[in-house]
């Protein structure tokens, strides 16, 4: 896709702001529409675009696929940490109020934001991986063949 | 409903590919007129975008025109037709929408709606149940999804590895 000026032009200025925007939906999740699980998907929104509108080679220079894997399992061991610390702490298992023993609310919040990382993680590696293993299998089509 | 119709009728499976995303749009606008603002989100990113470009991808890898049905299509119509006709009758029994006595408004959501605030004092009450009132459905979708992603990581890219190890080893 060599002569596409306009999208490559276009696509380079959006990425940044569709990063933002996920890391928006990420941690302001709690005060408006949206959490991890959309935040991760559009977070994988902007380096599909960048795989699509240039090349897998390009965009997994970027984020090579050991990473992603790597992301993928991060966010549940996150999630599940976050239980596991809550358990050890002396509290049940997932009780944010662990985090924050003399403000069980502000633990709440730490907790939220913890657990949505998590979340966010996964989903993004998971996004990115489903999309690197559809589309490294595909032979390279030419523009005429669309 | 148009749209799903012409995704049927459509023979291009790249104009069915985009049609099955512009219906993935219109139902989350739909969701947001119910003011399900968070569903909506997730059908349009998830729904309209990765989808979309999945089925792109795979179409790719196949051919691009769908291929004449090899069997009458009366029996799936049957078939078709007797499940809608069982959900419709179905919503018969549903409360009319917005319906206060409705069994979701009194069971556990005025619970959630009173003490959210007090006990874990995040604005979107939806964030409040899934991350904290219902934090292990959300470990274990996460899981899920989690899954999902090594699943296709099997099918799809494990098995030409281990055809480049065996062809190394030659």
């Amino acid at each position: 896709m060599r002569h596409h000026l306009i999208l490559r032009v276009i696509t380079k200025l959006l990425i940044g702001t569709i990063m933002l925007f996920a890391l928006y939906v990420q941690f302001h999740g709690d005060y408006s529409p949206g959490g991890g699980f959309q935040a991760g998907v559009i977070m994988a929104v902007a380096f599909i675009i960048y795989g699509i509108v240039f090349s897998l080679d390009d965009v997994q220079r970027v984020l090579p696929p050991w990473v992603v894997h790597k992301m993928a399992a991060a966010g549940v061991l996150i999630y599940a940490g976050t239980g596991v610390y809550s358990l050890f702490a002396g509290y049940a298992f997932l009780d944010y109020a662990a985090l924050s023993p003399h403000h069980p609310v502000h633990g709440q919040h730490y907790g939220i934001l913890l657990v949505e990382l998590g979340v966010g993680v996964t989903v993004t590696g998971v996004m990115v991986t489903i999309y690197y293993a559809f589309t490294s299998r595909t032979p390279i089509l030419d523009d005429e063949a669309w | 409903m148009a749209t799903a119709l012409a995704v049927v009728r459509a023979q291009s499976l790249f104009a069915t590919a985009m049609l099955s995303g512009v219906f993935s749009l219109l139902s989350a606008l739909l969701l947001v007129v119910l003011d399900a603002v968070d569903v909506a989100f997730t059908e349009a990113a998830v729904g309209a975008g990765i989808s979309t470009v999945l089925m792109l991808g795979t179409l790719a890898l196949t051919r691009r025109f769908e291929s004449p049905p090899s069997h009458s299509p009366v029996l799936p119509l049957f078939v078709v037709l007797v499940t809608g006709a069982a959900l419709i009758y179905g919503t018969l029994d549903m409360p009319n929408f917005g319906s206060a006595t409705a069994p979701a408004q009194v069971h556990v959501g005025p619970d959630y709606i009173e003490r959210s605030v007090e006990e874990i004092d995040v604005p979107n009450i939806v964030t409040a149940i899934l991350a904290s009132y219902r934090g292990f459905d959300t470990l274990g979708e996460t899981a899920v999804v989690f899954t999902a992603g090594i699943g296709v990581l099997l099918l799809l890219s494990g098995l030409r590895r281990r055809r480049r190890d065996k062809k190394e080893d030659v």
